[in-house]
């Protein structure tokens, strides 16, 4: 499409996409500027791990996203249906109430989407425990 | 070329590949926060512009953004124009529809960015090219009655 920096996990200032397994939960950190061609390579890497390790759920933490327009909704959505055809669930974890607010006005409504406020209660909702037990008497 | 930031004038900026849309939205968060507008209204504009980017490159085949910081009396603003050269749109209603999309993406850039600022505009011609200009105003804390 651009030209340029459709290739693998590049683009300006370091960018990374950390993944990690969590028994049969695959972790999905997005932080700070994502481009559109990593979006899109991040989506096929996803759905390649999934088929690969036979988690059945996904966590994407998007709590260090400033933005989500319409292109990387489209790919979160996506991702979510990928990985539901191979038997997945994916909860988006702790959206910014900014975005949150600007998803309403921009149409985007994410259908097939799990949500949750932040990581733990992610896990919570895919059936994984996280919680240590603290403050609980 | 000047930096909306230092300056608080205008600033043209590139849009010709994906690196350029993510550099359009850094300076127009940057210059929303100086401007004074809340998280939220930094948010919509860069949503927003972030949307017109995208458009002005895969639509448009690339151009250019000029952000300007505009100044009216008690209350500050930031106008966004996005130009370029491509083939315009012929039918601009229905590529305000929600939904409507000429091939791949969501079709709701165009309709979504128009409701997330209070001011929109869009000059096309077939084959000429097109320009779309948004406008966003910093509200002032505590809220004014007065709409500018
Ligand atoms: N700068 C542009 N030049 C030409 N056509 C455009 C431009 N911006 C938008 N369009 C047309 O309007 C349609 C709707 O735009 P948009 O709502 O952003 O949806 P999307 O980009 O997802 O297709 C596009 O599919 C395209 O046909
Ligand atoms: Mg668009």
């Amino acid at each position: 499409m651009t030209g340029i920096a459709g290739h693998g996990p590049v683009g300006g200032h370091g960018f990374t996409v950390p993944v990690l397994q969590l028994g049969d939960v695959l972790l999905v950190t997005l932080q700070g500027e994502l481009h559109d061609g990593m979006a899109e390579q991040l989506q096929q890497d996803i759905t390649a791990r999934i088929s690969h390790s036979r988690v059945t759920g996904v966590v994407i933490d998007i709590s260090g996203v400033e933005i989500v327009d319409s292109f990387l909704g489209r790919v979160l959505a996506e991702i979510a249906a990928g990985a539901k055809l191979l038997a997945a669930r994916t909860v988006l974890a702790g959206m910014r109430p900014a975005v949150a607010i600007t998803l309403v006005e921009l149409g985007l409504t994410l259908p097939g989407l799990w949500t949750a406020l932040d990581v733990e209660r992610a896990m919570e909702l895919l059936g994984v425990t996280t919680r240590r037990g603290e403050g609980s008497p | 070329m000047m930096q909306a930031s230092r300056h608080a004038g205008p600033a043209s900026l590139p849009i010709g590949s994906d690196a350029d849309l993510a550099w359009v939205r850094q300076q127009v968060r940057q210059a929303a926060a100086e401007l004074g507008f809340g998280l939220v209204q930094q948010t919509k504009l860069v949503t927003a512009a972030s949307e017109l980017a995208r458009n002005t490159l895969v639509h448009g085949g690339g151009g250019h953004v000029q952000i300007t910081p505009l100044d009216a009396g008690s209350s500050r603003g930031l106008r966004l124009a996005f130009v370029d050269t491509g083939p315009g749109i012929r039918d601009l209603d229905q590529a305000l529809t929600d939904g409507y999309t000429s091939g791949g993406g969501l079709g709701l850039g165009l309709s979504g960015a128009k409701r997330l600022v209070q001011e929109f505009e869009v000059d096309s011609r077939p084959g000429e090219g097109t320009t779309v200009t948004v406008t966003a105003w910093a509200t002032v804390v505590p809220p004014s009655r007065t709409v500018p």
